[in-house]
């Protein structure tokens, strides 16, 4: 008889917690007050009810952005499938494209990783463990040289030896630095000039931990590479990476992948329902 | 810059008040509102962000600022000086042992900057005291760690010693300390794996190493792009740790870094150092003040 009540402190805590997901202030008053008319329209009683209506409601609001955009990952079809890795350092970029590169291989395709990150100390020799791992073949290039070299070679490579994966990883870079996007741009073109329709996939990898920042990274990147997707990592971490439905807002970007460890398994797609629960699960779990 | 800064904020919300003869207490919460819609955007974490505007606030009555000339300059002065108080008012040097060699150990999430740190604390350490420090590589997990470390360490002329990824980390701390007393190398740095704070096993390893190592300094690196959650990572490490201080990274991007208030609130370390890029040269003393006005947009 009191719910309203109750109902209040509720929406209050929602609002804490979706700041807390970091989706950013705006969107999380918007958001609890879209949330707020949604209990009330849907009379809504018990918090069980309530819960639901919330999710649905959330699952509802990303998914609406995301009218005439799909989250799977595209393959060329015919050739070589050419999928671009971006983002600012330390993300996790080549961890994915390890992980990505096991799942592939173990559908049967034949994938080939290229080492386009010349710059930070070991990072030929990271991708390189993971390709032995995963059994795949990497193509390098000399420490300090030239991204676009190896770029070049793997693309020609992928297209003489029939390969149907090609993963490119790249240097991170924060993307204020003008002349690191424009070589990223640089690597980009050379993939659409030597393969018609290629990079079929350019993925910006995205940490859960990164706070209201992360929207100047899929502004600045998509902007520069035409990013068509983001892999949201750490997730297995006490974050929730809640900046990407602000992302999923203002630029269209859709989440595709989610990283959950350092494993070589630690990977899913991304599934809304799940997200949007994560988003405030501590408030659900406190509340009931 | 994606968002309004502070001043911008407080003008506008000043322009209103100003064509008024009185300031009431609405326009002071007004001007409140203002100040923690500012904070939130810079990712300070939303509780810090609670107390502290609520510190402001009495300090804001007490100083009578609405009644005088300008209140949102005054206001603007009142928010910048507790921020840069809270943030620790001085740069706070490196621990020294009285005993070489001095133990650094580095701490954090992954990816946030902890072996590049590293790298870029030995260099600052050789140029400044003219120091012979020594690595220890004890991150045996993440795929060519130890050659990250190795060609880092080599191109500013620093040893590490180092057993390979199939030995404990706490027998390659102990090894490797016992090779730097041989060898007189007055800094030890060890280069830690990321971890979560929320991995028991893993944490427990690092509470292993430091009781083992006794590390003058335990510094927590943490990325300054970090959001609401930089909180709870700084509480979990401290919690396990006793931190003795916090270096935060990629300060050269364009985030405003609110995670440094956050993280200097809940754990009350001071943060001494600041990375500003991915060369060796770019590590800088953390100055609170320019801090502050970065966090307000300023
Ligand atoms: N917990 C967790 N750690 C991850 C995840 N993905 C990557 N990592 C870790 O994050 C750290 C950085 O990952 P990298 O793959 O090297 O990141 P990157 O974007 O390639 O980094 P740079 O090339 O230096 O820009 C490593 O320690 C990874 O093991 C994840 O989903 N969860
Ligand atoms: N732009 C910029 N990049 C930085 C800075 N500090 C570190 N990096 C980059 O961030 C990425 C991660 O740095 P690492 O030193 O590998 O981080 P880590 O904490 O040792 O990572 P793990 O060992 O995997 O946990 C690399 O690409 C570094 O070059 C900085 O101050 N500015
Ligand atoms: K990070
Ligand atoms: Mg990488
Ligand atoms: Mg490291």
């Amino acid at each position: 008889a009191n719910f309203r009540h109750v109902d209040e402190e509720f929406f209050d805590n929602l609002e804490e917690a979706l700041i807390e997901s970091d989706v950013g202030f705006e969107m999380a008053v918007s958001l609890s007050d879209q949330l707020r008319e949604e209990v009330k329209l849907q009379n809504a009683k018990s918090q069980q009810e309530v819960t639901n209506v919330i999710i649905e409601k959330l699952v509802d609001i990303y998914e609406q952005q995301g009218k005439n955009e799909d989250n799977a990952i595209h393959f060329a079809k015919q050739g070589p499938t050419v999928i671009l890795f971006v983002g600012v350092n330390g993300v996790g970029k080549t961890t994915t494209i390890g992980k990505m590169a096991a799942l592939y291989q173990r559908q049967g395709k034949k994938v080939l990783l290229a080492a386009a990150d010349t710059f930070r100390a070991g990072a030929t020799e990271q991708l390189q463990v993971w390709g032995d791992r995963d059994h795949v073949k990497v193509v390098t290039g000399p420490d300090q040289g030239d991204p676009a070299a190896v770029v070049y070679d793997a693309v020609n490579q992928a297209k003489n030896e029939d390969y149907d994966v090609l993963f490119v990883d790249t240097a991170g870079r924060l993307q204020n630095k003008v002349n690191l996007m424009n070589e990223l741009a640089k690597m980009k073109r050379i993939i659409s000039r030597e393969i018609e329709g290629a990079p079929q996939e350019v993925l910006l990898v995205l940490d859960a931990t990164t706070g209201q920042n992360a929207l100047t990274q899929a502004k600045l990147f998509k902007e520069s590479t035409d990013v068509t997707g983001i892999v949201l990592t750490k997730l297995d971490g006490t974050a929730r990476g809640g900046i990407v439905l602000a992302i999923r807002n203002e630029l269209h970007l859709p989440v595709k992948m989610v990283g959950l460890g350092e494993q070589v398994d630690d990977l899913q797609e991304f599934d809304a329902g799940e997200f949007v629960y994560g988003l405030f699960k501590g408030l659900v779990t406190a509340t009931k | 810059m994606a968002f309004e800064g502070l001043t911008e904020r407080l003008q506008n919300a000043m322009t209103k008040l100003r064509r008024k003869p009185t300031v009431s207490e609405a326009d002071l919460r007004e001007t409140m509102r203002e100040i923690r819609l500012a904070l939130l955007e810079a990712d300070v974490n939303f509780k810090v962000v609670k107390d502290f505007v609520k510190q402001v606030q009495t300090r804001a009555i007490g100083a009578d600022v609405l009644k005088g000339l300008n209140p949102a300059q005054q206001i603007v002065k009142i928010v910048n000086e507790e921020l840069t108080t809270t943030m620790g008012t001085e740069a706070v040097p490196l621990n020294k042992s009285e005993k070489i060699p001095t133990i650094i150990m580095m701490a954090g999430l992954q990816g946030a900057g902890k072996t590049t740190t590293a790298g870029k604390l030995a260099l600052k350490l050789k140029n400044e005291e003219n120091a012979r420090p020594m690595f220890i590589a004890a991150d045996v997990y993440r795929p060519a760690a130890i050659d990250q470390l190795e060609q880092v360490a080599k191109s500013i002329d620093v040893p590490v010693f180092q057993l390979g990824t199939d030995v404990d980390p706490v027998e390659i701390v102990r090894q490797g300390l016992e090779q730097a007393q041989e060898q007189h190398n007055d800094y030890v740095i060890i280069d830690t794996a990321g971890r979560l704070q929320i991995d028991e096993k893993l944490m427990d390893e690092l509470v292993n190493i430091s009781n083992l190592a006794k590390p003058d300094e335990i510094l927590l690196v943490v990325d300054a792009m970090t959001g609401q959650n930089a909180v709870e990572t700084a509480d979990g490490f401290n919690d396990k740790l006793e931190l003795t201080g916090v270096i935060l990274t990629k300060l050269d991007g364009d985030t405003r870094g609110g995670a440094a208030l956050s993280i200097r609130a809940v754990t009350g370390k001071p943060i001494k150092f600041v990375g500003q890029g991915e060369k060796m040269t770019d590590l800088d003393v953390f100055h609170p003040d320019r801090m502050a006005s970065r966090i307000l947009g300023m």
